[in-house]
């Protein structure tokens, strides 16, 4: 365990989610589930987290938007896709504006489908990506530990 | 004796030389090696007086006194006539009343008084000196290229370079013989001509506005000019020899006899130095070119008018008249500090914040116990340093980027690098520990506190501190910011330019190294010799305020250390794609440009309301004053 | 005077200590609010895993101002620490946090920016009542010195309570603690984001975080002079005060940086100046 497992803070993005899976995530900071009990703190901005939730599909507006975020979140970082339509576009895959699911635009690491996910499944979720977090970590620090790590390629 | 005698002279001839040369490489030499030669004269002044404490000169009176009373009289014709010229009636009533004192004062008081020794050296004029001879000659040389720009960037102000320049050496002259003055009498001569010089260098641009503000300024400083002939009737009329006329004889001769002229001559400082009620001045000079602005309206004229003060500070101390002008000056320093923060035009923040220390510095000697002078002679140092860098950097940046507004200054770090480390410098120097200002704030807090009533002054302090940083701050930050517009556009400074301003940026941080030394063998003694004890700060801050400054400066280097310094990516812009000069898509398809703005809380701090406060309030103060004095007299 | 002791054993505990302090401020936060809340050792975890990520910026100057101004921060806390000039301390403490400040507006960042003027406005609501406190420090003690401030026998608190109110109030706005919660605040996701510390990531954060924790010891050390004639009472002074800052953090909403600047200079002008005139008009100027 490094302290980037005991510490990760999320960003909850909603690309284009019915509030459904929006509103479960805000469930898990609530006292009954509590996920600051696990270090995890939902923070507002891009730069200060490690872990990208993302709920809702992807469209004409928002995809610019994912990929800009995802930028600017320092490595290492996992992307989460909560709910069914972050997952695969759901029902609204067909849907003339939607492109699918955030896979299409950036690397997804864990899926959490659900319509909408239970909180008790995205805390799962965000427990597994800790795993892929690490992992990443070791990864960046591995190959040659003189050079800086690059970002963004690593998936 | 020979060298105030030279510092006084030498400049007049050569502002006489330059009102004839109309060639600008000659001129360029004549002003460069003129300020070569004041510059190390007050040099060898310094070498010369450092440790000799006060020394008097038995000047020549007569002959000399006829002169300058011939000269009044011609600048009181000149004066009338433009007053009458710009229908500005009331200067010429202000002109025709101070002529009248001061006719009483030669032909009918002056018959029988023979003051001997007319010229004195101290510590405090040495210090003036300095920094008429240095700064201000700094200043002259760095005109040089900024009126050549000047006029080619303003082309349809009439060129009347011969007369700047003129202008700017009597000014010089003057200012020595101001400082140098033991006698009243000349000092007041030279009073009236800065205030001349100051009138015409506002007006050089000749526009309605500048003519107007000049008057402003001329109809001020006429009013402390005719408090100032009352302080030498009262002298004459107590004493007809004229040996009270002797500052030094009249600062001996007690609370009893000098409080009434030390008042009067304290609202003469106070007209001068532009505080509250008259601080409108001041802020109308800005409109003259910035080097004048520099050499005028910050470091060197306006503090005429604090130095008069600080030389009378032992008479005012503990008196209420004392306490009264100190709290001009306080409220002075809180509410022009105030009035900064909402102003975006950097050469009236630059005024404002002028005003305010000049209020502090008044506070300070108004109090007057000995380690108040102390803190007041320091402020006065440094102030003239770091704010004469600021107008000079300001001035620089104006003609580069073509605006003297903040707003206009995002950037600066890049478009022009050293200009905006300059910049920085003198910011710091003005608020920013273990910088200048703040070391004499400081003191000046530690001093308060043991003076009488002196809890006020410690919570005008406080507040007007913490004002102070807000505007200074936010200035730095504009131009610190990286703004992704920026392009470099440093080039086709002036070589002399970039020289005077590495000199004062230099000066300002050498200052802070070397002030112990300058406290230990300057203003201590001066303190001492007036006061019996004085001040200093102890050695252990010293030590540590080294220590910070020593930081302060090899911080900078960790930005060359290679390393990790991060991988560049865009500022969130709540997660917009922006283009990399910060154009975004908004809503319903329009692009959208970033522009970030400072703070400037109009409706709290707008210049008009605490104007109004203000002046309403040292009105009153003034009016007490002149109540009590009334009193006093009859 | 000066005590380099004293001063070495702040640099090196302060951080443990201060992010001891911040970890049982998130663990009572969290009871308060009915949850478990994180370990005690949250906030080590947080620092350490944001040393471990990758280093974002804008601009790379941003790693010279918050180098800076967690070196300044530990000079003033240091120099507090060692005995040294309250108004001095005071003075280093300011300077750092114009670092601060200049960090957030290098960026050019809308968020950073406004997070950096409203961290100004911060400043200016807290510095007088900060000097204040100085000012009656010394009217009681005699002295601007830490060492002879703590060392002095009379007990502060009971001359300077009403400066000890404001002192309180303004430490809401140094805490970073709601209602006063303007420039950099965890909760404020939408309008402000992380204002002047939005641009910073990684190990520039930690040490933003780091430099907070030497800031927070350097504070309760200022309470503990009020009660230094005693130390158990000091201790319990601490405590109670911390948890009255956590309870006020959880039961106000953030306030308008209106409100911010007027109530802090109303306060310190009413409890601060008028305990302060009632000491100066009672002692007839100044205490032995």
């Amino acid at each position: 365990m490094t302290y980037l497992t005991r510490s990760p803070w999320i960003l909850h993005y909603d690309a284009s989610s019915c509030n459904g899976c929006d509103i479960e995530v805000l469930a898990c900071l609530t006292p009954l589930y509590d996920v600051e009990r696990f270090g995890i703190l939902n923070t507002g901005n891009p730069k200060h987290s490690d872990i990208f939730v993302v709920t809702g599909g992807v469209n004409e507006q928002n995809r610019e938007v994912i990929k800009n975020i995802y930028e600017q979140i320092p490595d290492p970082k996992v992307v989460v896709a909560v709910g069914i339509c972050a997952t695969s576009g759901g029902v609204f895959r067909e849907c003339y504006n939607i492109m699918g699911g955030i896979d299409r635009i950036i690397p997804v690491d864990v899926y959490v489908p659900g319509c909408a996910a239970r909180p008790e499944s995205i805390i799962d979720g965000i427990v597994k990506a800790l795993g892929i977090l690490e992992e990443k970590r070791a990864r960046m620090r591995q190959p040659d530990t003189g050079k800086k790590a690059t970002g963004g390629e690593t998936v | 004796m020979i060298e105030l005698a030279f510092l006084i002279i030498f400049p007049t001839i050569v502002a006489f030389l330059l009102l004839f040369i109309s060639r600008g490489a000659f001129r360029d030499s004549v002003v460069k090696i003129a300020a070569l030669v004041i510059g190390a004269g007050s040099v060898y002044l310094l070498i010369r007086y450092y440790n000799q404490g006060l020394v008097l000169f038995s000047a020549p009176f007569e002959p000399a006194t006829e002169i300058m009373f011939g000269i009044e009289l011609i600048i009181a014709v000149l004066l009338l006539y433009l007053g009458i010229r710009y229908r500005k009636y009331l200067a010429v009533v202000l002109v025709l009343f101070q002529t009248a004192l001061l006719l009483l004062v030669e032909l009918v008081l002056l018959s029988d008084a023979h003051p001997e020794t007319n010229l004195f050296i101290d510590q405090f004029s040495l210090i003036m000196a300095m920094i008429i001879g240095i700064i201000g000659t700094l200043i002259c040389v760095y005109s040089l290229g900024y009126m050549e720009t000047y006029h080619t960037r303003h082309p349809e102000v009439k060129d009347r370079r011969r007369l700047y320049f003129f202008m700017v050496f009597v000014f010089l002259a003057a200012m020595f013989g101001l400082v140098f003055s033991n006698n009243l009498l000349w000092v007041f001569f030279f009073w009236e001509i800065t205030t001349l010089c100051s009138f015409i260098l506002i007006g050089y641009a000749e526009t309605h506005e500048a003519t107007n503000n000049a008057f402003l300024a001329l109809e001020m400083n006429l009013l402390g000019g005719i408090a100032f002939a009352g302080a030498l009737i009262y002298v004459l009329s107590v004493d007809p020899t004229g040996g009270l006329l002797e500052i030094e004889n009249l600062l001996a001769s007690g609370h009893a006899i000098a409080l009434i002229p030390a008042v009067l001559l304290g609202f003469a400082g106070i007209t001068k130095a532009a505080l509250m009620p008259f601080s409108s001045w001041l802020v109308g000079a800005m409109v003259a070119p910035t080097p004048v602005s520099a050499l005028l309206h910050s470091s060197t004229m306006v503090k005429a008018g604090v130095y008069i003060i600080v030389r009378f500070a032992p008479v005012l101390t503990g008196t209420p008249e004392g306490l009264i002008i100190g709290l001009i000056g306080g409220f002075t320093f809180l509410l022009a500090s105030a009035i900064a923060i909402s102003q975006s035009n950097a050469k009236k923040v630059l005024a404002y914040s002028t005003i305010a220390n000049l209020g502090l510095i008044v506070a300070c000697a108004g109090v007057g116990t000995y380690k108040l002078v102390w803190a007041a002679i320091l402020l006065i140092i440094f102030h003239a340093i770091a704010k004469s860098l600021l107008f000079l950097c300001v001035g620089t940046v104006e003609h580069r980027i073509g605006s003297r507004n903040i707003e206009d200054m995002s950037g600066l770090i890049i478009r022009m690098p050293k200009l905006a480390v300059m910049m920085i410098v003198g910011i710091a120097g003005m608020f920013l520990a273990p910088f200048g200002m703040l070391i004499s704030k400081w003191a000046a807090i530690e001093a308060f506190i043991e003076a009488q009533f002196g809890l006020i002054f410690v919570a005008i302090l406080a507040f007007g501190g913490s004002l102070t940083v807000f505007f200074w701050s936010k200035w730095m930050g504009k131009i610190l910011s990286f703004d992704p517009n920026a392009v470099g556009e440093e080039k086709s400074v002036k070589v002399e330019k970039w020289l005077v301003l590495y000199i004062l940026t230099g000066l300002t941080v050498l200052i802070c190294l070397i002030f112990p030394l300058i406290s230990s063998t300057l203003i201590e003694p001066f303190v001492l010799a007036v006061y019996g004890q004085t001040a200093r700060l102890s050695q252990d801050n010293l030590i540590i305020m080294a220590m910070m400054l020593f930081l302060l400066m090899i911080m900078p280097f960790s930005m060359l250390i290679s390393g990790n310094n991060g991988k560049k990516v865009s500022a969130y812009m709540g997660g917009r794609p922006t283009s990399p000069d910060l154009k975004f898509a908004g809503s319903m398809g329009i692009t959208r440009d970033v522009t970030l703005t400072n703070y400037y809380f109009n409706d709290m701090f707008g210049e008009k309301r605490l104007l109004m406060t203000g002046t309403a309030l040292c009105f009153g103060l003034i009016l007490l004053a002149g109540v009590i004095l009334a009193g006093m007299i009859l | 005077m000066i005590s380099l002791w004293t001063a070495l054993l702040f640099i090196i505990l302060a951080p443990f200590i201060g992010g001891l302090v911040s970890g049982i401020d998130r663990k009572v936060t969290a009871r308060m609010q009915g949850r478990v809340g994180p370990p005690i050792l949250q906030p080590f975890y947080d620092v350490g895993k944001l040393f471990e990520k990758e280093n974002l910026v804008v601009t790379t100057t941003q790693n010279f101002y918050v180098l800076s101004y967690l070196v300044f921060i530990i000079v003033s806390g240091a120099l507090f620490f060692a005995g040294g000039d309250m108004l001095l301390v005071i003075f280093a403490f300011t300077l750092a946090h114009i670092f601060l400040v200049l960090g957030g507006y290098a960026s050019y960042s809308p968020y950073s920016f406004i997070g950096a003027e409203r961290e100004l406005i911060q400043i200016i609501a807290y510095e007088p009542m900060i000097i204040l406190t100085a000012v009656g420090m010394y009217m009681v003690a005699g002295s601007f010195f830490v060492s002879d401030i703590a060392a002095s026998s009379l007990p502060l608190i009971m001359y300077l309570p009403g400066v000890f109110i404001g002192f309180l109030m303004v430490l809401t706005i140094k805490l970073r603690k709601s209602p006063f919660d303007l420039s950099t605040s965890h909760h404020a996701h939408q309008e402000l984001v992380k204002g002047v510390t939005t641009e910073f990531t990684g190990p520039s954060l930690a040490k933003i975080e780091i430099a907070h924790w030497y800031e927070n010891v350097f504070l309760l050390g200022v309470i503990f002079l009020f009660f230094a004639f005693s130390i158990p009472l000091a201790l319990a002074a601490l405590v109670i005060a911390y948890l009255l800052e956590i309870l006020i953090d959880n039961t106000f909403s953030r306030v308008k940086w209106q409100f911010t600047l007027r109530s802090a200079w109303i306060i310190a002008g009413m409890l601060g100046l008028v305990n302060l005139a009632v000491l100066y008009y009672l002692a007839g100027g100044l205490l032995p």
